[in-house]
């Protein structure tokens, strides 16, 4: 089961050369600088975009080789666009219904009173795309791809042109429904928050070119990309609910590497969750604290230690349990306090983000 | 009103009615290529398309009445079927019609289809539509304000026309005689109360015309969109 894609495309001012396998199951998120090829590539997966030299097989059906090309039409992938894409000539309903009577009855995999209440659009659906607000408009637009059953849905930045208040709510959704549904999906973005709390797998482009491709946590923690040099450059753990303390209203959950405690949450324990932690929030010290206010301490071993974009701070990746954990600390205390790799020593952590998984 | 009259208005209507049916039929394709192509060939078309709009109505019906007379290619080849020459004839009229209400109906249907973009039909592709499915169900539906613009302009047009149903028709009462043309006889023989009441109805049948054409638009307009 996957999406193999070969594509090699050269125009006056940009060039795709990818080569890789994706998965074809979770949600794979493709990021990268804007004009780095990332549209183009979707566009090249739904068939909206015909290149020459391009290899393109979904499980055991090639969408494109030499000799062949299956139109968009039929090679049932959903596609939620950028900006606003409803019809202007039908209703919400309307909209819905395009993709959903365009699929026979057997193979429909999604129903439209699902759809509506995943999305929460019930009180829309008579509306025109013009009576629509941004995220209103996006909305529609999942739940119309979803109900054309597609057994591949692909998201080109689509909470990029949203306010932040519709962009929270959205992702939310689109939490739930990556833990819903059965169908891939592949998320292309430029924001890195989006990406850590949806993406599984997470393909790096850069000028049009495959710079890394793994696991979401492999990835983000490589020291190799670009990437952990970000602002908000941090790692996600996958973590189960363990229990509750409503008396500081706090929850507590396990990770590889021991245990957390979070901000309470109503989730029940058993409950899987991912949580992030920025390395801007990861402090280090030889010896588990004693008094302080810092109530995650986890023990954890030095990986490796790169220069920062900042010359007054390093990164450092520290193993913590099966997981890896970026810390960002000044050059000064990582002489003080003589930090080397292999060195054994404690991850005080001042922020856990808990995102819904 | 004499009945000499009520035919030349009824011969208006007919023509104006099927110069547009078959207008639209043929046009929708050609504005449908044009507005989706962009090559070399799409600018001589639209120059040939948009000759009508500046050629001088007598200078086509003089170009179309020798074509269709016995001694043009088109009269010539239509003789040799066993049909008859079109010079003179309603079929005449139609096609000298049709021609000159050409541009009228192409460019505002191609504009129609050119504002449509090509977004819309990308979605309509991933929801498993095919490319004469996504013509029918997104292009008609989303240039249909287009194409009504289209048939009226060409109704009107063709109500009023002139100078090329006079040269191709030859003012044959009951056969080619337009009621545009009768109002021209009355006028010229001093009849002014017989072009008065031909002339108070054409202008009657375009203004209701236009009425029934904006309202259809106010309708058609999705809320909120500017006019």
């Amino acid at each position: 089961m996957s999406l193999s894609l070969r594509v090699a495309l050269r125009r006056a001012d940009f060039s795709l050369d990818v080569n890789c396998d994706l998965p074809s199951s979770g949600v794979t998120a493709i990021f990268g600088r804007s004009g780095g090829g990332k549209t183009t590539l979707l566009r090249c997966i739904a068939g909206l975009e015909r290149v020459g030299h391009a290899h393109i097989r979904f499980n055991d059906r090639v969408w494109q080789d030499a000799d062949q090309f299956v139109p968009t039409h039929r090679r049932s992938v959903g596609y939620v666009f950028q900006e606003s894409s409803l019809f202007a000539h039908l209703d919400v309903r309307g909209n819905l219904e395009f993709g959903l009577r365009r699929v026979p009855e057997q193979q429909r995999r999604v129903r439209l009173d699902e759809a509506i209440a995943w999305l929460g659009i019930e009180a829309l659906l008579a509306h025109r795309s013009a009576q629509l607000s941004g995220g209103e408009r996006q909305r529609v637009a999942i739940a119309r791809a979803l109900l054309s059953s597609p057994q591949l849905l692909l998201l080109d930045e689509p909470l990029s042109s949203l306010d932040e208040a519709s962009k929270s709510q959205l992702l939310a959704q689109l939490e739930h429904l990556r833990d819903q549904l059965s169908i891939p999906m592949i998320y292309v973005s430029h924001s890195l928050g989006e990406v850590m709390r949806l993406a599984d797998q997470l393909l790096l482009l850069d000028a049009g070119r495959v710079q890394a491709l793994g696991p979401l946590q492999q990835i983000l923690t490589r020291t190799d990309l670009p990437l952990h040099h970000e602002l908000d450059a941090g790692t996600v753990l996958d973590a189960v609910i363990e229990e509750h303390d409503p008396e500081y209203h706090l929850s507590y959950v396990a990770i590889s590497g021991g245990r957390l405690a979070v901000g309470m949450q109503g989730l029940p324990p058993g409950r899987h969750v991912r949580v992030r932690i920025d390395a801007r929030d990861v402090s280090l010290a030889l010896q588990p604290p004693v008094r302080s206010s810092i109530t995650n301490v986890l023990a954890a071993r030095v990986v490796e230690l790169t220069a920062d974009r900042d010359a007054a701070q390093m990164l450092i990746k520290l193993a913590v349990g099966g997981d890896a954990v970026l810390a960002r600390v000044t050059r000064r205390s990582v002489a003080q306090l003589g930090i080397a790799a292999g060195s054994s020593l404690y991850a005080q952590i001042k922020s856990v983000a808990l995102m819904n998984s | 009103m004499t009945s000499a009259d009520l035919v030349a208005l009824w011969i208006s209507c007919q023509l104006a009615i099927l110069t547009t049916v078959l207008l639209l039929l043929l046009c929708t394709p050609l504005a449908w290529w044009l507005a989706r192509r962009d090559s070399r060939a799409r600018v001589l078309i639209d120059a040939l398309v948009s000759l009508p709009l500046v050629l001088p109505p007598t200078v086509l019906g003089f170009y179309l009445l020798i074509l269709m007379g016995p001694a043009g290619w088109l009269g010539r080849a239509l003789q040799a079927l066993g049909l008859p020459s079109p010079a003179f004839s309603f079929s005449g009229l139609v096609i000298g019609s049709m021609l000159y209400s050409l541009p009228f109906v192409v460019q505002p249907l191609r504009d129609a289809f050119q504002a449509i973009g090509r977004r819309a039909l990308e979605v309509a592709a991933t929801l498993r539509a095919s490319p004469m499915d996504r013509f029918f169900s997104v292009a008609v539906p989303l240039a249909s304000r287009g194409a009504i613009t289209a048939a009226v302009l060409c109704f009107a047009h063709t109500m009023g026309e002139f100078g090329v149903v006079l040269m191709i028709g030859g003012n044959i009462p009951g056969r080619t005689q337009t009621a545009s043309i009768a109002i021209f006889n009355h006028a010229e023989s001093l009849d002014y109360g017989a072009a008065h009441r031909l002339s108070a109805i054409l202008l009657a049948i375009c203004l209701v015309l236009l009425l029934i054409v904006y309202s259809i638009n106010r309708r058609l307009r999705p809320a909120g969109t500017p006019v």
